[in-house]
């Protein structure tokens, strides 16, 4: 057995961490959260020059085609840092979907602007409240043209162009590609619960679209996007959350209450042995949902959910009790712990809530229950 | 990433299938405590070479590695092999001997209890003294080449039909608590001794109360320096929590089964909002468990030590078990009062494991001590303030207990 990340990616992902460590710091998502930039643009360079951005994909779309461990760790290492790309949407989301479903013509348009860091991409589900399902898309492409409103569309004040669920005259659920500099879209952005990753509505009159490729099956595509997604954000979640343990560990053992370290009390130890645990069995789940990547397993679905389960209970934890650990200090604008906070929320409801994903992997182990 | 074994291990495991396909089912039983049986499948699993896979071939193992001995114990849980009677002996107290007995006494000792001809226990815990082991009270007296042993000691697993056991006294109350320890190994059957079986929670009597009244121990049974006797009990410890396994009980798939055969308002148990609710939450837990383990085992088969780390499957699984026991009896609802296996769905395996659940989190390490060393030893969180560190023993504060 090995149940290892591989050699080669964890080479990328000491190189990531080093360099993220260096180029985003938290002074960064700083200025996302003051609003001075939208997203750190020449970090988004960088990631591109170092592979990151085709690291998913074929080498003969201008990619790299470094397998799906390596789109994993990087994530995980994003996701330590909060680095202030729009990774999750335009890697994890928008590339896979091209890659997956896109046309040839499509794919060598789009991969490799994309792979260059040249375009952003985003991906277009949710409309208001609900968690992912057919009935509740109501946005509708009749003879190429879509009309309907899509919102919370993370990242959408930077991206280029959008892949968006809508349905047809038929009430068939398909993938459609958008370029967001079309007619008859108007953005808006809204407030979100994690400032650092601009979000818009986007609401669509009579715009020019065209189908993703043909050969999706329905809901069924979205679904596997969505596995696919789940995997990779259970990496960024889990890198959240052992950034969430470091910060709350050595607050610990510098601050000082009572004549004492505060990490010396026993209901402060315990509460961060609660965190490490979950934050390792995050971690065990989420290399199970990397091998389901790879290996393209018919267990993806349900690796998938797990995986994300897990990493949506570890970060979210994680961030509270590092709040928790930092007192009033915790609860400030200045200190960094409700970045974390905020990120971890906003992550476990990005592709859908922990309803959704519970119902998801409940239905995938009833039906290996019952043949 | 793959989940295959290498050559050499899948030549292993056939060979470890063909010799658990020729005797396993003979010595199959569903009480791991039982000691029927135990000592002639102990000396078939001895004279196979698989008894003690990792101790090198001069004390009698087999010389393999760690993955080897991972390989046969999943095999073996598929016969349910286990025989925890010598768990104590060949876990803990064989490993305390090969690093500081005379190499005549390895020769004496280490085979019989390999064979599982003699049977080992473990002489710590007293009644004052569990998780703070350091603690303990029973007095060890010089006298000449031997020494005199006065005192109690309690929860002993096996006490009663143990052949020999490792000791840790104090043998001096003036010094602080850990500096006035010396550890022996003694005969169960030396004039003084007596074992009181105690009966358990669950109605069973797996250990027992040792009282010691003038016991002798030649000096030349002494393990480590004089004084010396917390250092010897560590190395105990670090082999106690490899040698104390999975919690048992059911788990994932029994409860999920469970949920399945029963019904909640005409339908399915399973179909039911909030039991669904739990099981995924159990799911992911075993999942987290299972694939924890399977970084454990590839750190091991790379050759790498397993370190503290590995408490967390024992405080996850000690706590899941009990949480998956207590709720299958809810499903089973009124009836889940219900012991008798005839009745009970799943011969009443919740319902034991009920009963059992609570020796997890106690045995071998509290969960609150488990959690004490992840915060320690892994996170590097500084250790409580002590008050009894540099205070000779004899003047620190004690209970208003016995
Ligand atoms: C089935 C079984 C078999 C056993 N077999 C053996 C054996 O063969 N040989 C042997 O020597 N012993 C054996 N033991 C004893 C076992 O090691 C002790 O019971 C265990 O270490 C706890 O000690 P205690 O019972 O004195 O409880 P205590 O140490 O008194 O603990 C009582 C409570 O206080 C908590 N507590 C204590 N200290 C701390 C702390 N620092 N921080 C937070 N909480 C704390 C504990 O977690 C627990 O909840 C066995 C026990 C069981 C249940």
């Amino acid at each position: 057995m090995n149940f290892d990340i591989s050699e080669d990616a964890k080479a990328v992902a000491n190189t990531a961490r080093d360099f993220l460590r260096e180029h985003s710091p938290m002074t960064a998502i700083r200025r996302v959260f003051d609003e001075e930039i939208q997203y750190d643009a020449e970090l988004w360079k960088s990631m591109a020059e170092l592979g990151w951005l085709g690291a998913g994909i074929p080498e003969k779309f201008g990619g790299f085609e470094l397998g799906g461990e390596v789109l994993c760790v990087l994530a995980e290492e994003i996701g330590r840092v909060l680095a202030p790309v729009p990774f999750s949407t335009s890697v994890s989301l928008a590339t896979s979907a091209i890659c997956a479903h896109g046309s040839d013509a499509q794919k060598c348009d789009l991969l490799p602007k994309m792979a260059a860091g040249e375009i952003i991409g985003t991906f277009a589900l949710a409309e208001g409240v609900g968690d992912p399902s057919p009935a509740r898309i109501e946005a509708v492409v009749e003879n190429g043209r879509l009309n309907g409103n899509k919102y919370p569309v993370a990242d959408g004040s930077v991206a280029d162009f959008v892949v968006i669920v809508a349905h047809d005259s038929a009430g068939d659920i398909g993938l459609y590609f958008c370029d967001l500099s079309a007619s008859g879209i108007t953005s808006t952005p809204i407030e979100s619960v994690d400032p650092s990753r601009n979000t818009v509505s986007l609401s669509f009159e009579n715009v020019e679209v065209e189908p993703l490729g043909d050969a999706w099956q329905g809901w069924q595509s979205v679904q596997n996007i969505l596995d696919q997604a789940a995997v990779i954000l259970a990496f960024e979640q889990t890198g959240g959350a052992q950034a969430c343990l470091e910060m709350a560990r050595d607050y610990a053992i510098e601050r000082y209450a009572f004549g004492r370290p505060i990490g010396s009390f026993q209901a402060v130890k315990h509460k961060l042995a609660n965190v490490y645990i979950a934050t390792e069995l995050a971690r065990s789940n989420a290399y199970y949902g990397a091998w389901a990547l790879g290996e393209n397993s018919a267990e993806l679905a349900q690796a998938a959910a797990t995986a994300h389960l897990s990493a949506c209970n570890a970060f979210q934890l994680a961030a509270r009790e590092n709040i928790q650990t930092h007192g009033g200090m915790g609860i400030t604008w200045e200190a960094d712990c409700h970045m974390y906070f905020r990120r971890a929320k906003s992550l476990g409801l990005e592709i859908g809530g922990s309803l959704f994903w519970q119902e998801r992997l409940m239905s995938q182990l009833e039906q290996q229950a019952t043949g | 990433m793959d989940f295959n074994d290498t050559p050499e291990e899948a030549e292993f495991r056939t060979e470890v299938r063909a010799f658990l396909q020729q005797h396993g089912d003979k010595y199959r039983t569903r009480d791991s405590f039982s000691r029927k049986n135990a000592k002639e499948w102990q000396a078939i699993k001895a004279d196979a070479g698989y008894a003690a896979i990792t101790w090198p071939t001069r004390l009698g193992g087999r010389g393999g590695t760690e993955i080897q001995q991972v390989i046969y114990d999943e095999e073996e849980r598929h016969y349910e092999l286990v025989y925890n009677v010598f768990r104590v002996g060949l876990g803990m107290c064989m490993p305390t001997l090969f690093a500081y007995a005379t190499e005549e006494q390895l020769e004496r000792y280490v085979e019989p209890a390999l064979r599982g001809e003699e049977l080992w226990c473990q002489l710590f815990s007293e009644p004052a003294a569990g998780s703070d082991l350091a603690g303990i009270r029973t007095k060890a007296e010089q006298d000449g080449d031997e020494w005199v042993i006065n005192g109690q000691k309690i929860w002993t697993s096996f006490a009663d039909t143990a052949d020999f056991g490792i000791l840790l006294a104090r043998s001096d109350f003036d010094a602080p608590k850990h500096k006035g320890l010396t550890f022996f190994f003694l005969d169960m059957k030396s004039p003084g001794i007596e074992c009181r079986p105690i009966k358990q929670i669950t109605g069973d009597s797996h250990f027992c109360e040792v009282f010691f009244d003038d016991v002798r121990i030649p000096d030349n049974q002494r393990l480590g320096k004089i004084g010396g006797g917390w250092k010897v009990a560590l190395t105990t410890l670090m082999n106690e929590r490899m040698a104390v396994g999975h919690a048992g009980g059911p788990d994932f798939e029994e409860i999920f089964a469970l949920a399945q055969s029963l019904e909640i308002d005409g339908q399915p148990a399973f179909k039911n909002g909030a039991v669904r609710e739990k099981l995924v939450d159990w799911f992911i837990t075993c999942q987290g468990v299972k694939y924890t383990n399977f970084r454990l085992i590839t750190a091991l088969s790379q050759g790498q030590q397993p370190g503290p780390e590995a408490s967390i499957m024992k405080l996850v699984g000690a706590e899941k078990q009990q949480e998956i026991a207590s709720y299958g009896m809810d499903l089973i609802g009124m009836g889940g009062n219900v012991m008798d296996k005839e009745l009970s769905p799943m011969a009443a395996a919740f319902q034991d494991s009920f009963l059992f659940a609570p020796v997890s989190q106690v045995a071998g390490g509290t969960n609150e001590i488990m959690r004490n060393i992840i915060a320690e030893r892994v996170l590097g969180l500084p250790a409580d303030i002590r008050i009894d560190k540099d205070v000779p023993f004899r003047d620190l504060p004690t209970g208003p207990g016995k």
